[in-house]
């Protein structure tokens, strides 16, 4: 009995591993300080990904998330006018106040909690300068890949409450119409979570396409067991679920992304 | 020895930007085709190494210009920018020529 009890477990087992391959979830670490930096005085910035002169042929995306930007720009200072094609583009403010104008008759003020995309398409110009003359603006600004190519241009902005998304993560981007946060033209979604100390949950990806790109905006945090610290960013791939620890309090952004680009 | 570039797109203004942006680099000379007919003139006129197939440009257009690239110079390389500005623009160009810096 005992032996065919043995015997039915190593073809049970056999089948499994000819049939069903495993998937061994992978992870790519981006440490904070080996962001690609740019100080222009009016603008300090931090590339996550190769981006304008910073150029490193190992970090050029993370599937269809192309650009990363941790930008502080000084007050009153900004982008002038320039233009735009073929990239959903996210400005997250994180502290201070963003004036936003474009050639779709848009003119904007971002603000914390708010967040902005903008489908760029066929073509937009726009323009981004700090709100205020005497504090700084600090954003993040992240590309990604349209789904579709030249579509026509768009712009999205909606205000989110800070208090839904204490303990839990709330959802910001949404490819789904009439979804909980901004629409973007690819298959992505974005959370933020503000996490209190020993916090833990998982996060379920929600495509067996996709990965995830984590990047910590405060605070101390074990993502799929690895631990991070503020401004670091992990990618993790090739894995339906991960888990999330808040070792202090800690905010965290997910962007659940294609790892290809259509 | 110069690295010649020729950009396809429709949209005149993110044609000055992307020309300005490549032809201000040491050793890279750009030329901007508007339509499908400038396009192919120009890769008649001048050795190039690189298309860049900006937006607006659709998917026939883009089969063009790769099928013609092919019979004039196989090693010409025929990409997409996506951006429209100086964000991307230099990692593509690298990345497509295998530049190392």
């Amino acid at each position: 009995m005992y032996v065919s009890l043995l015997a039915c477990l190593r073809i049970y087992l056999g089948r499994d591993n000819t049939k069903v391959p495993v998937k061994t979830m992978k992870t790519t670490l981006y440490k904070a300080n080996t962001r690609g930096h740019a100080n222009h005085g009016w603008l300090d910035t931090n590339h996550t990904f190769s981006f304008a002169h910073y150029y490193d042929p190992n970090r050029i995306h993370f599937g269809a998330l192309r650009v990363l930007n941790d930008d502080v720009v000084d007050g009153g200072k900004g982008f002038g006018t320039h233009p735009h094609d073929n990239m959903e583009i996210i400005s997250i403010p994180l502290s201070g106040d963003l004036e936003h104008k474009d050639s779709m008759g848009t003119t904007a003020v971002i603000r914390q909690n708010d967040i902005q995309i903008m489908s760029a398409g066929t073509g937009v110009q726009h323009s981004e300068y700090n709100k205020n003359k005497d504090k700084k603006v600090n954003f993040l600004q992240i590309w990604v890949f349209p789904k579709v190519r030249d579509i026509k241009p768009r712009y999205e902005q909606k205000v989110f409450k800070p208090e839904d998304r204490v303990n839990k993560l709330q959802q910001i981007v949404s490819p789904t119409p009439g979804d909980e946060g901004v629409w973007i033209n690819q298959d992505a979604w974005f959370y933020l979570g503000n996490l209190k100390k020993s916090f833990q949950t998982e996060y379920a990806i929600h495509r067996k396409e996709n990965g995830v790109f984590a990047f910590v905006l405060n605070g101390d945090v074990t993502l799929a067991g690895q631990k991070l610290n503020p401004r670091d960013g992990l990618g993790i791939w090739d894995t339906e679920k991960f888990s999330v620890v808040a070792n202090t309090d800690a905010e965290v952004l997910l962007i659940d992304i294609p790892m290809e680009i259509s | 020895m110069k690295l010649h570039i020729l950009v396809v797109g429709r949209n005149p203004q993110i044609m000055e930007t992307v020309l300005r942006l490549i032809n201000a680099q040491e050793n890279w000379e750009a030329f901007g085709a508007l339509t499908d007919e400038d396009g192919w003139q120009l890769i008649q006129q001048h050795p190039m190494d690189l298309v860049l197939i900006g937006g607006g440009v659709d998917e026939h257009s883009e089969q063009f210009f790769s099928t013609a690239c092919e019979e004039i110079n196989p090693a010409i390389r025929v990409i997409r920018h996506y951006g429209g500005g100086s964000g991307l623009l230099f990692t593509e160009i690298k990345e497509a020529m295998n530049l190392k810096n």
